[in-house]
Formats: C-alpha cells, sequence, structure tokens
C-alpha cells in the first residue's frame, strides 16, 4: 500500500519572469494527510492548480493516481475532489439542488443522486433546515461543510483542500478538522491540505512540507524536521535571575568553559545558553554554586511554529539581502 | 463507485436515459437558472411587449393593407401581421433589430466571468467535465430559450390570426416565417456569442456588459454614420460619373455597411417576410426589363438572403471560436 498517489516532478510554473513554483519534487503516499504549509503567495495554490490540470505547468510533470494532470486531467478529476480557497455555490439553488448538480456532473444516475447528496451531508454534519436553505443564507462554516460533502459525493480516493480552514472560527476549525482526519481514516483517503495556519497542520498532518517562494524547503514529520533544523543550534536554556547582574558578567568565561556550551548572552535578569547538549540540570548546578538567586529555568524546545518561524525569517532576510 | 470508474462514460453515446451526459446536465441547469432570474423575466415582458404593441397595430391596419392590389405581396396575410406598420410603432422584425442584441447581451454578459466572481467556476471545473462542454451548454441553454421563446409567439401569432381573420395560413407563409424565427435565433447567437466571448475576456461583469453594449451602439448608430461620411469623402460628385461607375460606388458602400451585423438581419428578414422584395442592391433598367411586379417563390427568396445568413453564422461562429481560443488554456483561479 505504500505506492505513491500523488507524484510531482520537478514541476515549475513561470508567470513571465516570475517562478511561483520552481522545480518542485513532491510524493503523497496512499492514506496520508500531508500538509502544504507556507506563506500566502508561496505557491501553494498554484501547485495544486497544476495537479487538478487547471493551469498547464510550463515544466515538470504532476501525476495523481498514475494519471497525468496535465494531459489527462478529467481522468484525474474522477478521482480526486478539490475544495478551493474560496468556496462558492449557486446562490439562487438551495444546497441540495448544489450538492446534486456536482454529483450529476459526476455521472451519478439521477435516481441515486438525491439519496447520496442527502448521506454525504448528513457526513458532514448538514442536516434538516440547512438542506433545503439557499446557499446565499449559508454561513461561513456551512458553505465549507457543503464544499467537503461536494468533494466527498463522488467517492475520491484523493481529496485536496486548499485553505480549508480559512475564515472559521476556531472551534469549527477544530471540528473540520477532526472531520476530515476521520474521514480520512474511515474511507483510506489520502488528503493534501495547504494551510499557513501552523497549529491546524500541526494537529492532523502525518507529513508537513514547508513551501516558501516555490521551492520546498523542507519535508518530513514534524520531528524530523526540527532535527534537521535545529542541528546545530540545538538546546537554548533560558535562567531567570531575581537581581539583575552588571556587565560584563564576571562567570561568563567560567560559564564558557563547560564542555558543549557554545554561546551565552546576557540580558538584565535572563542569561541565554546555547549548548549542543542538554545540560540544565548541570547549568542550574553552576548557578546555585556561585550563589545566584535562579527564579525560573526555561528550556526550549522547537515546535512547528519555530520551524515556521525560522523558515520564514530566514526568508524575510533574504529578501532583505536582496 | 462503478459509474466514477467507468472511463467509457462520457465518450461514447450510448449512455443510458437515467445517466445523462454531464453536457445536457448543465444545459438543464443553465436554462432552469435563467428561467427562474428576474433578468428573464423582465427581458420576457420586454419582448412580449413589443409583440404585441406592433402586432396589435397591423391587426387595426390589415384591412387596408390588404386591399390594396397594386402591392404584390397583399394576399400573404400573416408575413403582413409581421411588417405592416402605419408609422406609430415600427414592424415586429424593425423591433428585433434591437431587441436581438439586448436580449444575447444580457443572456451572455457575465456567462464566465459571475462564475469566476462566485468562486462556483474553479469547482465546476474540478469536477470530470470537459472545459469546453461548460461554454457549449451557456450558449445552447441561452440561444435554446430564445429559440422557443421567438418561436412560440410566431405560433401565437399565427394562431391568433386564424381565430381572429379566419383566413387559413399557406404553406410558404409558414416556411417563411420558421425561417424568420430561426434568422432571429442565428442572430440573437451572434450577440450571444459576442457577449460570452467579452465574458471571458473581462472579470467583471459590467466591463463586459457595457462593452458589449459599447459594440451594438456602434453597429447601429456609428457605423452607418462613419460610412455615410466616407463615401461622401470619397465619392466625386455624382454628375462626373458614368453609371456604372456609379452602381459600383454604391455596391461597395452597400456591402461595407453589410459587415455590420444588423444590416445582415435587416436584409434577410426583409427578404424573408416580404416575398416581392427580389434583390437588396440597385438594379438596373436594363435588369429589370420584363419583370413583372409578383412575390418570389421561398427558393428565390432564399437564394437571396443565403450570404446574409451565412454571414451571420460565420460570425457568430468567429465569436464562438475566439470564447474557446481564451477558455480551453487559460488558468482557472478563483
Amino acid at each position: 500500500m505504500n505506492h505513491p498517489i500523488i507524484e510531482l516532478k520537478r514541476l515549475t510554473k513561470r508567470y513571465r519572469d516570475f517562478k511561483a513554483v520552481n522545480e518542485l519534487d513532491l510524493t503523497v503516499t496512499k492514506g496520508e494527510i500531508f500538509g502544504l504549509l507556507g506563506p500566502n503567495g508561496a505557491g501553494k495554490t498554484t501547485t495544486i492548480l497544476m495537479m487538478m490540470g487547471l493551469t498547464e505547468p510550463s515544466s515538470g510533470t504532476a501525476h495523481i493516481c498514475g494519471f497525468n494532470a496535465t494531459k489527462d486531467p478529467i481522468s484525474v478529476k474522477r478521482l480526486v475532489g478539490y475544495m478551493p480557497d474560496s468556496v462558492g455555490f449557486y446562490d439562487t439553488m438551495t444546497a441540495l439542488e448544489n450538492l446534486m448538480y456536482v454529483g450529476e456532473l459526476n455521472g451519478i444516475p439521477r435516481e441515486e443522486v438525491e439519496e447520496r447528496a442527502l448521506a454525504t451531508m448528513e457526513l458532514v454534519g448538514l442536516y434538516g433546515d440547512a438542506i433545503h436553505k439557499k446557499t446565499a443564507a449559508y454561513s461561513r462554516g456551512m458553505k465549507q461543510r457543503l464544499g467537503l460533502a461536494e468533494v466527498l459525493i463522488k467517492d475520491p480516493e484523493v481529496i485536496i483542500l486548499d485553505e480549508p480552514t480559512l475564515g472559521i472560527d476556531p472551534s469549527g476549525v477544530k471540528e473540520f478538522l477532526t472531520l476530515i482526519v476521520r474521514l480520512s481514516r474511515e474511507k483510506g483517503l489520502t488528503v493534501l491540505l495547504s494551510s499557513h495556519h501552523l497549529h491546524q497542520v500541526q494537529q492532523v498532518c502525518d507529513r508537513v512540507g514547508i513551501f516558501v517562494k516555490g521551492e520546498l524547503l523542507a519535508e518530513g514529520n514534524i520531528d524530523t524536521l526540527s532535527n534537521r533544523l535545529f542541528a546545530e543550534k540545538s538546546y537554548e536554556i533560558e535562567i531567570g535571575l531575581v537581581n539583575g547582574i552588571d556587565l560584563p558578567w564576571k562567570d561568563e568565561t567560567e560559564m564558557l568553559q563547560m564542555e558543549t556550551v557554545q554561546r551565552v548572552t546576557v540580558e538584565d535578569r535572563i542569561i541565554g545558553i546555547t549548548s549542543s547538549a542538554d545540560v540544565t540540570p548541570d547549568i542550574v548546578r553552576f548557578f546555585v554554586q556561585k550563589g545566584y538567586d535562579v527564579n525560573s529555568v526555561h528550556k526550549k524546545e522547537y515546535g512547528l511554529e519555530e520551524i515556521y518561524e525560522k523558515y520564514f525569517e530566514n526568508n524575510i532576510t533574504e529578501n532583505i539581502d536582496q | 463507485m462503478k459509474t466514477i470508474m467507468d472511463p467509457s462514460e462520457g465518450h461514447s453515446a450510448t449512455h443510458t436515459a437515467t445517466q445523462p451526459h454531464p453536457f445536457w446536465v448543465m444545459v438543464r441547469k443553465e436554462i432552469a437558472g435563467h428561467i427562474r432570474s428576474w433578468r428573464f423575466l423582465v427581458l420576457l415582458l420586454l419582448i412580449l411587449l413589443t409583440f404585441w404593441g406592433s402586432i396589435s397595430v397591423a391587426m387595426s391596419n390589415i384591412r387596408e393593407v390588404l386591399g390594396n392590389v397594386k402591392d404584390p405581396d397583399h394576399l400573404f396575410l400573416y408575413l403582413k401581421l409581421l411588417t405592416t406598420t402605419e408609422g406609430t410603432l415600427p414592424p415586429f422584425h424593425v423591433f428585433l433589430n434591437f431587441l436581438g442584441p439586448i436580449l444575447g447581451i444580457s443572456l451572455g454578459f457575465d456567462a464566465i466571468n459571475s462564475e469566476q466572481q462566485n468562486g462556483t467556476l474553479t469547482r465546476i471545473m474540478a469536477q470530470p467535465v470537459y472545459r469546453d462542454n461548460l461554454l457549449l451548454a451557456k450558449f445552447v441553454s441561452a440561444l435554446t430559450l430564445v429559440g422557443s421563446l421567438l418561436l412560440t409567439l410566431s405560433l401565437l401569432m399565427i394562431g391568433g390570426g386564424i381565430l381572429i381573420t379566419g383566413v387559413l395560413i399557406e404553406a410558404e407563409e409558414v416556411f417563411r416565417i420558421i425561417g424568420f424565427t430561426i434568422l432571429c435565433t442565428v442572430y440573437v447567437g451572434f450577440w450571444l456569442g459576442l457577449s460570452i466571448f467579452l465574458s471571458i475576456l473581462f472579470k467583471q461583469a459590467s466591463t463586459s456588459a457595457l462593452t458589449a453594449i459599447g459594440i451594438w451602439l456602434f453597429f447601429t448608430v456609428f457605423y452607418q454614420i462613419i460610412i455615410n461620411l466616407v463615401a461622401k469623402a470619397f465619392m466625386p460628385g455624382a454628375n462626373e460619373l458614368a453609371q456604372m461607375e456609379l452602381f459600383q460606388y454604391n455596391d461597395l458602400f452597400l456591402n461595407l455597411l453589410r459587415l455590420a451585423p444588423s444590416q445582415l438581419f435587416t436584409d434577410a428578414t426583409t427578404t424573408l417576410l416580404m416575398p416581392s422584395v427580389r434583390s437588396l442592391g440597385p438594379l438596373t433598367m436594363e435588369q429589370m426589363a420584363g419583370a413583372i411586379p409578383s412575390p418570389l417563390p421561398l427558393k428565390e427568396s432564399l437564394m437571396i438572403v443565403w450570404p446574409q445568413v451565412s454571414g451571420l453564422i460565420a460570425a457568430t461562429t468567429l465569436c464562438f471560436a475566439a470564447a474557446y481560443y481564451l477558455f480551453m488554456r487559460r488558468e482557472i483561479r478563483g
């Protein structure tokens, strides 16, 4: 079951001189939930459009379920459900009519389509009045659900969600993501979702790709990402003291003589220590022996946020350099 | 699942009635959307009013017209109903000359860009349907509506005429009226094709509507003025020209005028609805010699309008081809 469902090879999209996506290589296997994480304008949507055959790549190929998305988009669209970042519906039609229309476009026979539409709406949590309401009266969260229903009605193998959590409130986001995870696990769906919200991606994704300025900077699960990123930096310990220290700090040289300690920064009452190994107990002991009143000890660990920030920070400085 | 996986679906013509081709699903949805819209209701009222107005004027004058023995067409009651006027209100086919564009433009000006604005275009294009099917569905659905509307009106007129006057309609009149209906539909089709093309070209529906109306105004008002100005500037005085040269100039300017679709439509409808029209250009005395002022048979009238009809169809196809070209390889982004 480990064969790739989504396979992008040196996928490139140029808009005149601007490279929106630059030689992207990406593989997503069956049943995986992959998060494409990046700031606005990183080329996430462009990549997704190329996967759906909605825009042509300048070079490179995108294969979904074994079909070439550029040459045979119809086969890809039969198997892939795509929810764009701004879902819109025909406002003059009811939610059910909208859903049935999409169902029929997917070749579901007319006598079956209503039944299936109703079942799918129930699956995504649209009941009662909501079914026969005009979509013009739908809230953003409900539209998002209807969008998901529309993705699911065709019984897809892959679902691609572009910024699925945009504009819904936090509790709605959680519910929506749980729903996606549940569906993915139940039906063995492969999910690719793009977002610029790292927390959400962190919650649900098996694997994450960080995408900045058209390039995939790093890829892997969150542990591997943080290991790779902070290999040289490793641990940061912050010691908070009750009393401030006079500069220059008299014990700084002694501190630096400790094995593994690389750098010490002093800022009034806070001392930051960078070391290549976890030496927190030794450092605390050092401070206690020297007679300092240690108020707090904080060991920094790297979550997705730091990973994300670090990449974007680099990105920003690069921009300034240019 | 099976229905989705079946690759032959959509390619073969053997689909069953229970599983219509996505194209027809789209056409049905488009027609339903049009019928339910206020826009169509307003257009319908407009057309019904003008139809009723021009026909009732014609009805009140019909006795005089039919009694006019000097007119070779005086026996065609139903054609007369469509063309007679006493000067207060133009006849129906002249009305259609400017209602047709409005009908076509208003049904097509937001075909693609409103879908794009609402975010529905990306969704529909992510379904397993061919892109051209969407364009074609927009075109076919609007044209089906217009065609059936005009056909209904014509049949209503015939039925009403039979009820009121008690005169039975002749086969030739039926064919001419059906021909007229088809011609009107093609004419509306041209404007529809043009406005769909503009709706792909411009992201804003209002821009495409304005541009379409601008083109229509140009052809109905300014084009003739420009041609007249050019004619005055370039033509030497009539006294200095031999008759043949005068004819050549006249022909040239008439042909230039015929670049406007409304001129083609006027030419074609006039010939179809007035059987005694034998030529759309000037005739010399030699050509007229020996001609009896009598109505032409349908076949001859059709021969005369054929260039106009094919011109209109060609213009429609051109618009549609341009729309295809723009739409097929464009990036679909919400």
